[in-house]
């Protein structure tokens, strides 16, 4: 690979992928909360949805928290609180293949409902099928590093992490990740360029995840004026004043 | 006291005639929108029947509103805020679109483009979520009139409380139809189950409304209705619900289900309740006290402490007058005749209904006997067990005592009214009997068989004077216009009368010639040619 290939991939196109991505957000949270939701296919089916979808999220879910400790904490980190390496990467590699086993059989159930569920099928748009498309791609490679890594040649914690986080600190170090293995780099070019696509698609519905729930009163109360609508007033449209507003 | 104010509707179902005039008035404003095919904000249920959608009352089943925690506090029925977010990924308590109906139209597009052939073509029902063919099973009114009662009554929750007694023979059925809306809940246990916190209560009026802007189709609210009446739109993703038609209301207009009911049977007011004892109440140890306990959280809007709280608490002095004036505050408080739909769902429903008579005077007709005479209906109301133990499964928990105590006052005033009527010298005895006197009877009597507009709807927004000329649209022929044929002869009409309808009329400005917009075909995507004014129109129109 040559260095100009190298700093593209691992340098400009990381780049490229995450302005797009916080951008990206920015903007269809702005014009369009209307569609910002998960776009819940569980009337048109249920059965398999009922386990399927659990399995896929939580395995998910698991799976990112493994990134957060794999790509987010630096080796020495972990050193320093005494957990060896063959500790870490049977840790690693056990929780994360069953997470990865999860979250790749709910996946097959949802892509399975799908695809032979008329009335879903019907409701798939083309953004739906890129995506699922991209996250498969995404997913599967994950699950081929887990593999490889029972084998453990290569530590990616030495490679791929650090490419990762310094990507972040703003002091890319694209050379450490020419020197992984391909399905590392297959996987890393997968999950960066479905970052890109993240914002346009229901896949936003991650960044509204409903936590708060747990802190607010039962009972929701709103004042008419509190919110009108998404966007801001505008020059020209009068509001349209019904009765008097009361004062506050 | 935390004195809050809240729009609230009272139906009188001895005058529903079933003609659905508000389901259909209500969805042409509100949801004839692809997505929106099953969502009825209003429908009209025959009862006993099993509902829309089918069975929603069996909360064992569908786990909506609050229940009663051995401490005796209330907590969702479906489960706490953890159970809540875990379930989230597979809401557990959702209908299915078959619990509603699959929705469907006609291909008829064949009828006019098939060859020319033996048998007369026909329009074929088509899936709207498929595509394909389908079979057309089930519907919101599939058991319009006790239609196929015998296969499907008996899944009638309520029915199964009351027992087996109701045998669905011709000459032992009753029926009556029951129109449902949202109900606004004092206590809406949507609000409560929705994660984001999108659905709100508005603070002026108790109206419940979902932020569109912030739902984002977790699903949870429609399990945690018990009424059904949240309704997930499966083109949009978010969930959309009755909106109490709050820009009507706001211009003190009242709701186009009200306005366009046929049986003038809808009262539309205002409340003034007490927002710190709706908890307590909703708590209420025994399922019977909920009605009671709920008519104690409603504050007199004419004792002085309550004004001069109301006062404090920002609510302006015409709507504190609205709420003195109130039908709805007439009918539960003063009359006590209106009660609330299921009470023991602990929401504090704030949508009330006049139980019906008609069972009773039915009854009391078929036997030959004076229907009209009060000892008559007293005696049919001691005996109709059955009709009465149904009417308290709906709305007041099983408990008889009220739903008697209703139909007696309904009883009298038709006895009194009548001596009344027929010229004769009214029997005060009558009036006594229910406990009320007979100017009493006689201010009910016109406030529930006279219902004049202003005394049905006061809406506190001033321009009812408005609403009042728009009844007159529905209720005045349209052809009684300048010169129009019911004021004598075709003039002014014969040019556009019979015409394409979308076509440019006399007083149709802008529209480009012969260009039809048929807006119900209309997938809202794209732009229509012709849809705005000063775009050439294409040979053909839209679609």
């Amino acid at each position: 690979m040559g260095n100009g290939w190298a700093v593209f991939l691992w340098l400009i196109f990381p780049y490229i992928c995450l302005t797009v991505f916080v951008l990206g957000h920015i903007w269809r949270y702005r014009y369009d909360k209307f569609g910002w939701t998960s776009r819940s296919s569980q009337m048109y089916e249920s059965s398999i949805l009922r386990w399927a979808n659990p399995m896929f999220h939580f395995g998910i879910l698991a799976v990112f928290l493994g990134h957060v400790m794999g790509l987010g904490i630096p080796k020495s980190w972990t050193d320093a609180l005494g957990i060896s390496d063959g500790v870490y990467h049977f840790m690693a590699i056990s929780v994360g293949a069953i997470a990865g086993v999860f979250t790749i059989v709910g996946f097959v159930g949802l892509l399975y409902r799908r695809r032979f569920t008329k009335a879903v099928m019907g409701a798939t748009t083309v953004m739906d099928k890129i995506m699922y498309l991209m996250l498969g791609i995404v997913i599967l490679g994950g699950l081929v590093n887990t593999a490889s890594g029972v084998a453990g040649e290569y530590n990616y914690r030495e490679g791929v992490s650090i490419w990762f986080r310094s990507i972040f600190y703003f002091n890319p170090q694209p050379e450490l990740m020419v020197g992984a293995p391909l399905s590392f780099q297959f996987h890393a070019i997968a999950a960066i360029a479905l970052f890109a696509l993240w914002p346009f698609t229901r896949l936003v519905h991650v960044f509204t995840a409903p936590v708060g729930y747990i802190f607010r009163p039962y009972i929701v109360y709103r004042s008419r004026d509190a919110h009108e609508g998404s966007r801001a007033h505008r020059r020209g449209w009068d509001k349209v004043d019904t009765i008097p507003r009361r004062p506050k | 006291m935390r004195v809050m104010s809240q729009m609230a509707m009272v139906m009188n179902l001895d005058k529903c005639i079933g003609c659905h005039t508000c389901s259909v008035t209500c969805k042409q404003v509100w949801t004839n929108r692809s997505g929106a095919e099953h969502v009825w904000f209003n429908n009209v249920e025959t009862r006993p029947g099993q509902g829309y959608p089918r069975t929603y009352e069996d909360q064992d089943k569908w786990k909506g509103g609050w229940t009663l925690t051995k401490r005796g506090r209330i907590k969702l029925k479906a489960g706490g805020r953890l159970k809540n977010l875990m379930t989230i990924f597979a809401a557990p308590n959702l209908p299915g679109i078959k619990d509603y109906y699959e929705p469907w139209t006609y291909d008829y597009d064949n009828l006019t483009t098939a060859p020319a052939q033996k048998h007369m073509p026909v329009a074929r029902p088509k899936s709207l979520l498929t595509g394909q063919d389908t079979k057309i099973t089930w519907s919101s009114n599939w058991d319009d009139d006790l239609a196929g009662s015998t296969q499907n009554t008996h899944n009638d929750p309520i029915l199964k409380q009351v027992g087996d007694k109701i045998k669905f023979e011709y000459e032992q059925t009753f029926m009556f139809y029951l129109p449902r809306i949202c109900e606004h809940c004092l206590n809406p246990s949507c609000v409560a189950s929705c994660p984001t916190g999108a659905i709100y209560k508005r603070e002026e009026d108790g109206i419940v409304l979902v932020d569109q802007d912030r739902c984002r189709g977790w699903r949870q609210c429609v399990g945690g209705c018990p009424y059904k009446k949240m309704y997930f739109n499966h083109k949009t993703g978010k969930v959309e619900k009755c909106t109490f038609c709050y820009p009507r209301i706001e211009i003190g207009q009242p709701t186009i289900c009200s306005e366009t009911c046929v049986g003038r049977l809808r009262y539309l007011g205002l409340m003034l309740y007490d927002a710190d004892k709706v908890l307590e109440a909703a708590s209420t140890t025994d399922e019977h006290g909920l009605y009671e306990a709920q008519r104690n959280v409603f504050l007199d809007p004419r004792d002085p402490e309550v004004i001069r709280e109301a006062r404090l608490a920002g609510i302006p002095d015409d709507w504190v007058e609205a709420a003195q004036r109130s039908p709805i505050w007439a009918l539960i408080n003063e009359y006590k005749v209106a009660l609330p739909l299921h009470p023991e769902y602990r929401t504090m429903p704030m949508v009330w209904y006049i139980p019906p008579l008609s069972p009773v005077v039915d009854a009391v007709g078929e036997t030959g006997e004076d229907p009209e005479r009060k000892d008559n209906l007293f005696a049919a109301i001691d005996k109709l067990r059955i009709p009465i133990e149904y009417l308290a499964g709906l709305f007041t928990a099983g408990d008889t005592v009220p739903v008697d105590r209703v139909l007696h006052k309904l009883a009298a005033m038709r006895s009194y009214m009548r001596d009344i009527n027929m010229g004769w010298e009214p029997d005060e005895s009558i009036a006594e009997s229910v406990g009320m006197t007979g100017q009493q009877i006689r201010d009910m009597y016109r406030l529930l068989a006279i219902a004049k507009y202003e005394e049905r709807y006061v809406i506190p927004a001033a321009h009812y004077e408005d609403a009042h000329k728009l009844e007159n649209i529905a209720t005045d022929c349209s052809l009684n216009v300048e010169g129009g044929p019911g004021m004598g002869g075709m003039g002014g009409m014969d040019d556009s009368f019979g015409s394409d309808p979308g076509g440019q009329g006399p007083d149709v400005p802008g529209r480009p010639e012969r260009v039809r917009i048929n807006l119900l075909n209309w997938n809202g995507q794209g732009t229509p040619t012709g849809l705005f004014p000063g775009t050439p129109p294409a040979p053909g129109g839209t679609s």
